[in-house]
């Protein structure tokens, strides 16, 4: 086992007189050695994270031996946009799931923002303004949830299954209401669309903004004190609340930022499809909750990372892209899908019992 | 010299529905002053500590900070207020590094109020040498020790640089050396003018830290007085309002059949070699520091967890490995060290725990009666005198006692040749001990054989017919009772004694 020597502190030796009967343990290693512990569960991670990317690598692998063309510039640039709007679903409902809470009715948020989107643009709002309005839209419904779960203190779970339909229906509603079952393409304004073919140096602007979301979630969550208590609500709710977290505004906030990102979500569908109706995103929260759940996020809470559900949400869109390249009929999907979560969750469940005999190991002490 | 009252509480009283927890109690905590709270399990400790912290708010009567009516309206407001807690049951992140833990909300930070790890991790560091703990910062909190979580603890109250502190049964888990260094650091903060409130069933550690002693008894303030104008044998009667009979009345039985045996029992790093019989009738006591590995063999035993070698026999039959139904259809019954974590469902009802081990048994056609559950919790809580409002309110309501022959009714009503009890009388007041005591002692005279795992000397000593000592996952002796004493115990659970493997 390689020693980290990276630690800032050295060994703290206890004050001398200290513990007199202190005797060195022969067999197990008596004390631990600062950096030891983070090795552990660092390294932990990165296997969990290192086993998501090589099954990437090999889906892709033998995607290509079946069809070369798979690598093409197109098609990989398709891919990562599909990719884009799961991620960025992924990144929202990581927050969520961290806390010990589930968003359910982010597919349905995704589909209100993009149909707001769509009707403002074509009612001729500017761009920048519309975009804003899909995000805020999503917030709002974040809002709905967080403020249920947290001032009424009901299960996410059930609260997000109740808005889940509620917001659909809002949905519904609206697109019957307004005589615009479907937006088309051809009633967007072409600086709207333009957004989806956009790259920078090649890369699609759809998916710089994914990875900018991830990037500002992920560093928030491990940086910051407001972050590093979220963790601490998903670990255990009780010590949170005793430690004077303020337990209800956490997880308010987290919904707040699961919907608005669900919103980003509607605003980058719009973009990328242009035909809008009151179905789209129908479905999509059990595929965003696998993303997270194929990424190392525990669905008790307490801990995963938003970098581990953006890899588990490209993972799941590779599947359903590489499929059909196999020669497998694309109905394998959710079958693959399935089998991904339940691989993730012995991959998971084996690690965290290493860790835990490791962890234990090391409890043996001198005095 | 102590000074002015810091934090003092007035005639305060808390109900919890039916049940009033506190009825008119008081306290007064000067500066620079150890005091010491006392009293039976159910007195209101628990719960005055939690007004303090700010959990519960009073129904009625005052709270003063420096003679000022405050309003403690959460535990961030007692924090802010400079009054930190170490609860009895350590409230730990499982998922967060040990510095995050104790650092919590209060991390340091660095540029862009982000958290500077680096600072994070030296600070932990610090504190862990003040005192004397041996923990790595990063490690997560997931798989510490009790006795270590409970250092953990101490370190956060420490440090807040707290005005008050209370520490609510801090020594239950901790073994001499460890109390000690806890000690060393809470005289330290008394010196430096804090206020420390000590709450103990010990009261060896109450007369050896604390100036003053505050009694209370069945939620209301009894008597407050200097710890040097007071004895034990006082305190005692305060408490229970009665004189406690002989402590640990353990009957002279005659030995029966070996009833459990366990040869050369292995779990690689954990514990090795462990080799003993029981007798029918006996009481065996595992004694040894914590973290030698007494509770690992007993959970070893009972097949709880697995094991790499050896073999245990109950009564001449082979018990399968890592079967905990294999064992209780042998007779074995396992009282776990960690009532609220292993021993109990909290939020079922007194009944449904109390039946749980027996639901099969119970049950007609496949389908479990209340009623049936009820008949038989009722036997059982009032052969073992279980004090609960009504059967069916949740066992999370009861105090630690009571909660304790809950756990005691549902392995006894399975009738077991083999009583295993871990730490069977931690957290538990004087009344309530002596009760488990006298309970333990009846079930050995009426055949049971009893094995003991006890980190309090004076109940090995009293109770055990023999002391099995274990030092590092190691058994290093085995002293009858005519030998056992405090110099011999101690000296082979820390390694001085004799070192050679005990034949049995």
């Amino acid at each position: 086992m390689s020693e980290r020597a990276s630690s800032p502190v050295g060994t703290a030796e206890p004050a001398s007189g200290a513990s007199p009967t202190a005797t060195p343990t022969p067999t197990a290693s008596p004390t631990e050695r600062p950096g030891r512990g983070a090795a552990l569960v660092h390294r932990l991670v990165v296997v969990r994270e290192l086993g998501i990317l090589a099954a990437l690598l090999l889906l892709v692998v033998a995607t290509v031996v079946a069809n070369p063309r798979f690598l093409s510039g197109q098609n990989i640039r398709d891919l990562l946009i599909s990719a884009s709007i799961l991620t960025v679903l992924a990144a929202g409902q990581t927050v969520v799931i961290i806390t010990r809470n589930v968003d359910l009715s982010v597919g349905s948020t995704l589909g209100l923002s993009a149909y707001a989107t769509g009707t403002l643009l074509v009612n001729g709002t500017p761009v920048p303004l519309a975009v804003l309005a899909g995000v805020a839209v999503g917030a709002l419904c974040g809002l709905l949830n967080g403020v249920i779960v947290a001032v009424a203190k009901v299960p996410s779970l059930v609260v997000t299954l109740g808005t889940l339909y509620a917001i659909r229906g809002l949905d519904s509603l609206w697109a019957s209401q307004s005589g615009r079952l479907q937006i088309n393409a051809a009633d967007l304004p072409s600086g709207f669309k333009a957004i989806a073919g956009a790259r920078v140096l090649g890369v699609p602007v759809l998916f710089l903004v994914a990875v900018a979301v991830v990037v500002l979630v992920g560093h928030h969550l491990r940086s910051y004190r407001s972050g590093r208590e979220l963790y601490g609500i998903g670990s255990d709710p009780d010590a949170a609340r005793l430690s004077g977290i303020p337990v209800g505004r956490r997880v308010l906030a987290a919904f707040v930022v699961s919907g608005a990102l669900a919103g980003l979500a509607g605003v980058m569908y719009a973009a990328r499809f242009q035909t809008l109706d009151a179905t789209a995103g129908t479905g999509q929260e059990l595929f965003v909750v696998a993303a997270a759940v194929v990424g190392g996020v525990a669905i008790f809470g307490g801990s995963g990372s938003v970098y581990g559900a953006a890899l588990g949400a490209l993972l799941l869109t590779t599947i359903g892209a590489a499929l059909p390249q196999l020669g497998l009929n694309p109905f394998w999907r959710e079958a693959a899908v399935g089998a991904l979560i339940l691989a993730a969750i012995v991959l998971d469940r084996s690690l965290s019992l290493r860790l835990a005999r490791r962890l234990r190991g090391r409890n043996l002490r001198g005095s | 010299m102590p000074g002015a009252a810091v934090l003092a509480l007035e005639d305060v009283s808390k109900s919890f529905g039916a049940v009033a927890a506190l009825r008119g109690a008081r306290l007064e905590l000067r500066a620079g002053e150890a005091h010491a709270l006392v009293g039976e399990n159910g007195a209101g400790k628990s719960t005055l500590v939690k007004i303090l912290a700010g959990v519960h708010a009073p129904d009625a009567g005052r709270v003063l900070l420096d003679g000022q009516p405050v309003h403690l309206d959460g535990p961030a407001a007692a924090r802010a207020a400079g009054i930190a807690v170490i609860y009895q049951e350590p409230t730990l992140f499982p998922d967060l590094s040990v510095a995050e833990n104790i650092f919590m909300g209060r991390q340091p930070l660095g540029g862009g109020r982000r958290i500077d790890r680096k600072e994070l991790h030296a600070r932990c560091a610090a504190l862990f040498e003040r005192l004397g703990v041996r923990l790595d910062p990063e490690r997560p909190a997931r798989g510490l020790s009790i006795a270590d979580q409970q250092m953990v603890e101490i370190a956060k109250a420490l440090s807040f640089d707290a005005r008050v502190l209370v520490m609510d049964e801090p020594t239950a888990a901790l073994s001499g050396v460890e109390v000690e260094r806890l000690f060393t650091v809470a005289r330290a903060l008394r010196d430096g003018g804090a206020a420390v409130l000590f709450i103990s069933h010990r009261f060896e550690e109450v007369f050896d830290l604390c100036d003053r002693i505050t009694v209370m008894r069945d939620g209301q303030w009894v008597a407050t007085d200097d710890a040097a104008d007071l004895t034990v044998d006082q305190v005692v009667r305060l408490m229970v309002g009665r004189d406690v009979s002989s402590l640990f009345p353990k009957q002279d039985v005659e030995p029966g059949e070996v009833v459990l045996s366990v040869r050369g029992l292995t779990r690689r790093g954990v514990f090795s070699d462990v080799s003993f019989d029981v007798r029918a009738g006996e009481i065996v006591a595992l004694a040894g520091l914590v973290g030698a590995g007494r509770s690992e063999v007993v959970r070893a035993v009972f097949g709880v967890d697995a094991y790499d070698e050896g073999s245990v026999e109950v009564a001449g039959r082979p018990l399968r490995p890592g079967r905990p139904a294999a064992a209780m259809a042998a007779g074995v019954a396992l009282v776990p060290e960690d009532r609220r974590q292993q021993g109990l469902v909290m939020e079922l009802s007194v009944e449904r725990n109390a039946t749980l081990t027996r639901r099969w048994q119970l049950a007609r056609g496949g389908l479990l009666s209340s009623r049936a559950e009820r008949a038989t919790a009722a036997e059982w809580s009032t052969k073992l005198q279980v004090k609960a409002g009504k059967l069916a309110d949740p066992v999370s309501t009861l105090s630690g006692g009571n909660q304790q022959k809950v756990v005691l009714a549902k392995w006894l009503s399975t009738n077991p040749r083999v009583l295993i009890v871990d730490e069977p009388t931690r957290g538990i007041d004087v009344g309530t001990k002596a009760e488990v005591h006298r309970l333990l002692s009846q079930l050995a005279a009426d055949g049971l054989a009893v094995v003991m795992v006890s980190s309090e000397l004076p109940e090995v000593l009293g109770m055990a017919d023999r002391v099995l000592v274990m030092h590092e996952g190691r058994l290093v002796d085995d002293i009858p009772r005519a030998r056992a004493d405090e110099g011999s115990v101690m000296l082979a659970a820390t390694g001085q004694g004799r070192t050679t493997a005990v034949a049995p």
